[in-house]
């Protein structure tokens, strides 16, 4: 027992080391305040929704429906014009201006279903960010059912399939000054998250794979005893920074690309049963926004690249260098979930600063902020991607010519003692001795 | 031969916080010849050498390497110099000869390159192995390959960390008389060694180390002299106990 806890001491404070645990606490208070701002959102879902209300049938079937919206809804403007509706709605933090259009009760009556004219005001692309579009969509079904009790209780001469289902809709969504007529907020956001999903992947898998190679390399020199040699050769540091990166990041994409390929089959395969054309709402990208997503892409790369060169120095051996990739991981995993939960225009300033800061969070979220023509974000993310990777590798750069690379945080007493009993007794000796 | 200088050390100190690894050295090597450092482990050999061969930084003083100041002119030095660290390894993915390749690209393009690896195949004399991975040698041969590595280039200055460590009787004496023949060729060889016999043999002279300082220098004749023994083993004892 006492060898087996003898072991399992030596083995936790091996581990257990400021370098191991330094991360994880930055990583686990990055993670907390990431679960409040998702947390924020998911508020929403037990929020009456706040919506505005027009009524131009003045039916005794519109006035049904309108007084359960009233019930279930926040209804922050009851009138007749639509701009000044939407103005008020824009003030309240509403969601929909709902419309009840002349001959909303007649048509039924008809035994014609009738329709609701809503026009979404979208705040964001986010998947917390449609909860209170959701929430919307669950008041016209309460309204719809009081519409349908009205017509049971008193109009049995209607058609039973328009009793059970009276009414329909007719949506436009406003998001970011374009009008999407004929689509739903939740549809735009399935959509987007859809992108959402793929990019952020690539983008993760890449830095993973290339942004371990470089790490490992950094760690496999020193455990080799290769980068010795390597700095004595007539070659500028630079040269062997942008060469270590420039080879692992070709590595990375090799790699990336082929499990991209069989991730992009398993994809296709699930949405190819529901295909938007998204086209026809103005959501697309012109050859100028590839080029912005690849420059993007490339700089997010080039500084996952260098942040993993400035770890790889401190890399003892292989074996800590593998330690030190999981930081790089949780830096990439934080935006990835965060573009597939939230909008980045919708996130509070502190959320939208941290998500900024993190130079993968813009290739990751390039696509879906160039669909609504957000060039400023895009523009501002390459410039910053382009300053951190600058500043990244000139530190990297400037600490190949430090001792620290060699030395690393070797203390005086890792020194190895002289084999012969001889020679050990006098460098002992010399230890002693004052200095 | 021409009595110029090749190293120059004044007053050279490296400090790790209140440590001095190296405490004030000062000693001169001339061009051609083969100057030992001696002394325990820990003494300041090897960070010595590591500084001459510009990968550590000084704390103070002044170094020269064929007149190139260490500090400002590292860049010309790494063009003349060639180390071979105590330690040292080669990429294990790659063959003998691709290494070779790998370090003769740095130093020369096309026909120079083909005739230093040449050089550097004939130095290892690992026969066909030389196509193997390095993976695949024995620590002798990959001390072979690296002795090869650091001499293939014909060097102003090789800086050899424990040249035969490693090897065996046999190929130690081989490679003692490579290092023999480099340096009747022109090149000045800085060396440091546990073993004196080793010392005693190639050496034209002996810089004794301990403690970060040089406490004895000259030929080890005259070292023998002057402390009446009968080998540099025993000057060492004597000089530094």
């Amino acid at each position: 027992m006492k060898s087996v806890t003898n072991i399992i001491k030596k083995e936790v404070k091996e581990l257990l080391t400021p370098a191991a645990l330094i991360p994880i606490i930055i990583m686990a208070a990055i993670f907390g305040s990431l679960g409040n701002l998702i947390g924020g959102a998911g508020e929403e879902a037990t929020k009456t929704p706040v919506i505005g209300t027009i009524d131009q049938d003045h039916s005794k079937l519109s006035t049904v429906a309108l007084a359960a919206l009233n019930k279930s809804a926040k209804v922050v403007y009851n009138g007749s014009s639509v701009s000044e509706g939407l103005t008020t709605l824009d003030k309240e933090g509403g969601i929909a201006l709902i419309i009840v259009p002349a001959g909303f009760g007649e048509r039924i009556m008809s035994n014609e279903s009738g329709e609701y004219q809503i026009l979404w005001i979208m705040k964001g692309t986010g998947l917390m960010d449609t909860i209170s579009s959701s929430n919307v969509d669950v008041t016209l079904q309460f309204a719809s059912a009081s519409v349908s009790k009205e017509l049971i209780d008193r109009h049995s001469s209607v058609n039973s399939t328009v009793i059970l289902n009276p009414t329909i809709r007719n949506e436009t969504t406003v998001f970011k000054g374009k009008e999407m007529v004929g689509i739903s907020p939740g549809l735009i956001a399935g959509f987007m998250s859809q992108q959402a999903l793929i990019v952020p992947l690539i983008v993760l898998m890449v830095i993973i794979m290339a942004g371990s190679m470089v790490i490992s390399s950094m760690g496999t020199e020193k455990e080799n005893k290769t980068l010795e040699t390597l700095l004595t050769l007539p070659v500028k540091r630079s040269s062997i920074v942008f060469g270590k990166l420039a080879g692992s990041a070709i590595v990375g994409l090799i790699l990336a690309v082929i499990y991209m390929i069989g991730l992009g089959y398993y994809t296709s395969s699930i949405s190819a049963g529901a295909p938007i054309d998204m086209a026809k709402y103005g959501l697309t990208l012109n050859a100028f926004d590839y080029i912005l997503v690849g420059i993007s892409l490339f700089l997010g790369l080039l500084s996952a690249l260098a942040l993993c060169m400035l770890l790889g120095i401190f890399a003892k051996n292989y074996r800590s260098a593998q330690t030190l990739t999981m930081p790089i991981t949780l830096l990439a995993m934080i935006p990835m979930f965060a573009v597939i939960m939230l909008d980045f225009n919708t996130m509070p300033l502190v959320g939208q600063v941290l998500l900024f800061a993190i130079p993968f969070t813009h290739p990751m979220m390039a696509i879906r902020s160039l669909m609504f023509d957000d060039y400023t974000l895009v523009v501002g993310g390459i410039v910053y991607e382009a300053a951190f990777a600058f500043v990244t590798m000139a530190i990297a750069v400037w600490l190949f010519k430090k001792d620290i690379l060699l030395t690393g945080r070797l203390r005086k007493g890792e020194e190895k003692l002289p084999i012969n009993p001889l020679w050990r007794a006098m460098y002992k000796m010399n230890r002693k001795r004052p200095r | 031969m021409l009595n110029l200088t090749a190293i120059e050390v004044k007053n050279l100190v490296k400090s790790y916080g209140s440590f001095n690894a190296v405490d004030g050295i000062s000693f001169t090597v001339n061009q051609g010849e083969i100057f030992g450092l001696i002394g325990p482990n820990g003494a300041g050999k090897t960070t010595t050498l590591r500084i001459l061969a510009t990968l550590l930084q000084i704390t103070s003083g002044q170094v020269k390497v064929f007149g190139h100041d260490l500090e400002h002119e590292a860049d010309e030095i790494r063009k003349i110099i060639s180390y071979l660290p105590e330690d040292a390894g080669a990429y294990k993915n790659l063959t003998g000869k691709a290494y070779l390749e790998f370090i003769a690209a740095f130093f020369g393009n096309g026909r120079r390159s083909a005739d230093i690896v040449r050089k550097g195949i004939e130095i290892a004399n690992l026969g066909e192995r030389i196509n193997d991975k390095v993976e695949t040698y024995s620590k002798g041969m990959t001390r072979r390959l690296l002795v090869a590595r650091a001499l293939m280039i014909e060097p102003k200055l090789a800086i050899l960390d424990e040249l035969t460590s490693g090897l065996d009787v046999l190929n130690s004496q081989e490679i003692r008389k490579l290092a023999k023949k480099t340096s009747s060729e022109g090149t000045t060889i800085l060396l440091s060694s546990h073993n004196m016999l080793e010392v005693e043999l190639l050496c034209d002279r002996i810089a004794l180390i301990n403690n970060g300082k040089i406490v004895e220098i000259g030929t080890p004749g005259e070292l023998k002299r002057k402390h009446n023994c009968n080998n540099i083993e025993d000057v060492f004892v004597k000089v530094v106990a």
